[in-house]
């Protein structure tokens, strides 16, 4: 059994796929708050932030850290928590790349911007990860997971995928 | 609703941000139970036009909007059965009818599609408006659950805006229908801001940050612009510094009254719960 560090976690669980978006990983999507190790008993604690509350894959990732864990020798003990909230920002840009990779546009920055109504948040068009384009549409707020949305690329004409901010 | 388990319970902990005048327990769960079964009806409810809706892409959206609503709901379970040592599913589906504090707008039937969008962009932008100002909650785990509902809110209010101005710009049957649906809604979406019982106290220990009557009045006010925008009513009158409205709210939800059209929806929802209440997926 190889010697335990919480850097060995951090690269295990850097091979663990999201359920949803396969092409990136747990760390990638940022939503690993914590790492917290106890060697010599061989038990860990994993802070893991929520995505979409409704999300249904986070049952999954926890089942899978905990078994990526064990064949380390470790009990994972994998904690939902909301001490502080993930956004789209957590997203690494190794992240954003393989997304983007994978044909589904990256989520732009949540915007600060100012001057707008509480009644009408402003949505930034995304690039199109076929073409590179910013000539998009928002096609459909809603997709085939929570965290997807359908845009419409009006340079290659071709529909894609975007990654919602929040 | 969820499969977690008691060992790893998901709630903040609570004690690091215990507040000075700590909550009266009654109280606060009223006020989780209202959240609650707001997101949790009306999550049920949005979720009737999957396989229905007039365009797919409705269809998606109305799933995904049910599908959020459910996961908040979820969430907010999860901090009233912390209080009382139960567990979500067992408040979600082990109450009595009477024992629900939605209020009566999301258990009404879904009507035609513009009753349908039309209830969804009054419950929103009601629902965003309270959510702000529960950020501000003295109770931490409350403060901190409603911050990651918050982000999901902004998918939520596109929608219900893209569709007010859809029928509003639409045909004559579109425009009728829309303004049918709004006279329809007014009575049951001013009582989302119905108080809860122990206002007062939630708002010694500042687990509310403002009177829900403030909040009734700050929705009202953000209304305005776009209903006027769009020539529909805007059933109010501004008296003093207040909007006063013409229409009474439908007021009871929040203390359990339940109209007609709960029984059939919360037979459905608890059938499989009550055959076995510890039925493992």
């Amino acid at each position: 059994m190889t010697t335990l560090s919480e850097d060995a976690i951090w690269s295990t669980l850097a091979e663990v796929p999201d359920p949803e978006l396969p092409h990136i990983s747990l760390v990638d999507l940022g939503v690993i708050l914590r790492v917290e190790l106890d060697a010599p008993a061989r038990r860990a604690r994993v802070l893991l932030m929520p995505t979409f509350l409704g999300c249904p894959a986070l049952q999954l990732m926890r089942e899978q850290i905990a078994e990526r864990l064990a064949l380390l020798g470790l009990d994972a003990q994998v904690e939902v928590t909301m001490e502080q909230i993930w956004t789209s920002d957590r997203i690494s840009e190794s992240g954003r790349s393989k997304l983007a990779a994978a044909g589904i546009a990256p989520p732009a920055p949540n915007s600060t911007a100012s001057g707008h109504s509480a009644l009408i948040p402003l949505l930034e068009s995304a690039r199109c990860p076929h073409c590179g384009s910013r000539d998009t549409t928002m096609e459909s707020l809603f997709g085939p997971t929570l965290c997807r949305a359908i845009a419409h690329c009006r340079s290659c004409r071709q529909p894609f995928e975007q990654f919602k901010p929040i | 609703m969820t499969n977690e388990h008691p060992q790893t319970a998901t709630q903040p902990a609570a004690s690091a941000h215990t507040p000075a005048a700590s909550p009266n327990p009654a109280a606060l769960r009223e006020l989780l139970l209202a959240l609650a079964d707001d997101e949790f009806i009306f999550g049920f409810a949005n979720s009737e036009w999957t396989g229905i809706a007039p365009v797919l892409e409705e269809d998606i959206a109305f799933s995904s909007l049910a599908q959020d609503e459910l996961g908040h709901a979820r969430a907010l379970y999860e901090l009233a059965a912390a209080l009382s040592g139960t567990t979500a599913d067992a408040l979600a589906y082990g109450r009595p009818p009477e024992g629900f504090r939605c209020a009566q707008l999301v258990e009404r039937p879904r009507g035609d599609w513009a009753y349908s969008v039309m209830r969804q962009f009054l419950y929103d932008t009601a629902d965003a408006v309270r959510l702000h100002s529960l950020r501000a909650s003295s109770y931490a785990p409350l403060a901190q659950t409603v911050a990651g509902i918050v982000r999901e809110e902004k998918y939520h209010l596109l929608h219900g805006q893209t569709w007010l101005a859809r029928l509003a710009e639409g045909g004559t049957e579109a425009r009728a229908r829309q303004a049918a649906a709004f006279d329809a809604l007014w009575a049951d979406a001013l009582a989302l801001f119905e108080p809860v019982e122990g206002e007062d106290l939630l708002l010694a220990a500042g687990v509310l940050a403002e009177p829900w009557a403030a909040l009734q009045q700050r929705w009202i006010g953000q209304l305005e612009e776009p209903l006027r925008r769009y020539g529909l009513p805007f059933p109010f009158e501004e008296q003093g510094a207040l909007w006063h409205p013409l229409v009474a709210p439908a007021y009871g939800g929040r203390r359990g009254l339940r109209s007609p059209s709960f029984q059939p929806l919360y037979d459905t929802i608890t059938s499989v719960y009550r055959i076995d209440p510890g039925a493992q997926w």
